[in-house]
């Protein structure tokens, strides 16, 4: 088990590296995805099954479909001219090393407490549907508004509002 | 609860501070994505990688101390991930309209600097 464990959080990190380093769209999208079945992979690991279930559902599934749907629409091109002078060896490299010195000190701390070994027990959905809905029942309540607001809001910003021009300035072959 | 026994050998031994680092250096990993793409697409897609590694910790933590809690606030940074995916993409779709671009370098107008007369339109 534990080897599953390293196997799937390698994955998810070169995949997620991969996905941010590549220049076509579509294809960091698979990546992407594929960092996202790899992250299932250790919930399931974890004993949390049915953050699993809902991580391929909604994050894998629906999401990145909505991803690719924009990406499709836009019909992108390869590069944009401005990422090849950001991409330059000179530009991150400095803040490469004070982030890994960062990382070196981050490393340190957690060695330094002992923590107990990782949870071997499951926790079923019944007990975070019992959760969910006596002790978060306001938070459950406010996410639907949320997704409500999210709902209008894409509504409204995607729509395609109309030209408004003036009446004597439309065009010949659109008056009646 | 269902606890396992000795036989099933699919026990879990890993220590909750790799666990925790992994966490950590997906989230470097979508930083990094952030602070370096300027491509809007690529900058959404690593908010989603931080955001998913944010909820990865709260699972990890939930299973370390077996409560649902960690669960529980995965579903609700679900959510909060979906919304802001639809309203984002939306953005991203007016902003290629009025610009004919998705670098995001070139929405600069509330930039206070002369610099404003030369971005078209």
């Amino acid at each position: 088990m534990n080897t599953i464990f390293y196997i799937a959080a390698a994955t998810a990190l070169l995949s997620s590296i991969l996905a941010i380093t590549n220049r076509n769209a579509i294809h960091a999208l698979l990546y992407l995805i594929i960092s996202l079945l790899s992250i299932s992979v250790i919930f399931y690991i974890l004993g949390a099954h049915l953050i699993a279930a809902l991580e391929v559902i909604v994050y894998a599934g629906a999401i990145m479909v909505l991803f690719i749907f924009v990406v499709m629409m836009l019909n992108i091109g390869m590069e944009e001219e401005s990422e090849k002078k950001w991409l330059t060896p000179g530009m991150w490299i400095v803040p490469a090393i004070l982030a890994s010195v960062l990382l070196v000190i981050f490393i340190y701390v957690l060695k330094a407490f002992e923590y107990e070994q990782a949870a071997t027990e499951i926790i079923g959905p019944k007990q975070v549907g019992v959760s969910l809905f006596t002790t978060y029942l306001l938070a459950v309540e406010i996410a639907g508004i949320l997704l409500m607001a999210g709902i209008v809001g894409g509504y409204h910003l995607g729509k395609q509002k109309k030209k408004v021009m003036h009446r004597f300035m439309v065009k010949d072959g659109e008056r009646k | 609860m269902y606890i396992r026994t000795e036989e099933d050998e699919i026990m879990v031994t890993i220590s909750m501070e790799i666990q925790i680092l992994f966490a950590a250096l997906l989230f470097l990993i979508g930083l990094i994505g952030f602070l370096v793409r300027r491509n809007i697409i690529f900058m959404l897609m690593s908010i989603e990688i931080m955001l998913n590694s944010a909820a990865l910790v709260f699972v990890i933590a939930g299973a370390h101390w077996l409560q649902a809690d960690g669960q529980v606030m995965f579903i609700f940074i679900l959510t909060v991930s979906a919304a802001e995916v639809s309203v984002g993409l939306a953005l991203i779709l007016q902003m290629y309209h009025h610009f004919k671009t998705l670098d995001a370098d070139a929405l600069r107008k509330l930039r206070d600097s002369r610099e404003n007369e030369d971005i078209p339109q």
